[in-house]
């Protein structure tokens, strides 16, 4: 269970990059959160943005036409 | 991990909705990927940063009929291409609002929540006939080209739209 959840889904680019970054702004290192998108270009800006900012991308999955990614802060 | 210090510069010389989005859009990325996000708001993008209310400015007859032309502020921005008069505009911002794309405005605000300096050119002000009270609240001190330069320099990713 990750520690916060970012609910993007309907949001649409650059949505779930923003919200994600300003949830992960208020974590401490180490915590996880869990992103839930629909829009498919999340499938490759979320993993783009996690590696680029230090964070770790623990999973992803898609579910019922959404994608989850759970993202631990670095 | 990102150098919280790391650059980034958006020159906005373009009034047109097609551009106007782009540049938000990737200001506020910027900012979400922990960059020092400055937008340098040059001629038509100088419309972007006017107030709705801004109505007729300038003193000259010339700079008056330009803010009759080009009202400005995110509402009345046009389409490059398309625009049929303004039905091109509508119809896109109806598209975006079907589809939850976050319009202009909505980048704008959320661009200066996130911490993006937004400089409004004085040469072009001034052209214009443009002062800051026909412009939004919460902008930088209005800047040269040396000042664009100086940034630039440092900058990791400078980008003309």
């Amino acid at each position: 269970m990750a520690d916060a959840t970012v609910d993007a889904r309907g949001l649409q680019c650059p949505m779930p990059v923003i919200k994600v970054s300003q949830a992960v702004k208020g974590m401490e290192s180490g915590q996880t959160v869990e992103v839930i998108a629909t829009d498919r270009g999340a499938l490759s800006d979320i993993p783009a943005w996690a590696k680029d900012m230090g964070h770790a991308l623990k999973e992803q999955f898609e579910e019922n036409d959404e994608f989850h990614f759970i993202v631990q802060k670095g | 991990m990102t150098d919280s210090s790391e650059k980034m510069v958006i020159i906005a010389a373009s009034g047109d909705l097609d551009k106007a989005w782009p540049v938000m859009i990737l200001a506020t990325t910027g900012a979400a990927y922990g960059m020092d996000v400055t937008v340098f708001f040059t001629f038509w993008g100088l419309g972007i940063l006017k107030k709705p209310d801004a109505g007729l400015t300038g003193d000259d007859w010339r700079q008056k009929m330009l803010s009759v032309f080009k009202p400005g502020s995110t509402g009345k921005l046009g389409l490059s291409t398309m625009n049929m008069g303004g039905m091109g505009a509508k119809m896109m911002k109806g598209l975006a609002d079907d589809h939850n794309v976050a319009s202009v405005q909505e980048l704008l605000e959320m661009s200066q929540d996130m911490g993006v300096k937004l400089w409004p050119c004085q040469m072009t002000m001034d052209l214009m006939g443009l002062s800051r009270d026909d412009m939004i609240d919460g902008l930088d001190e209005p800047a040269g080209a040396g000042s664009a330069i100086s940034l630039m320099k440092e900058a990791s990713i400078s980008l003309f739209i």
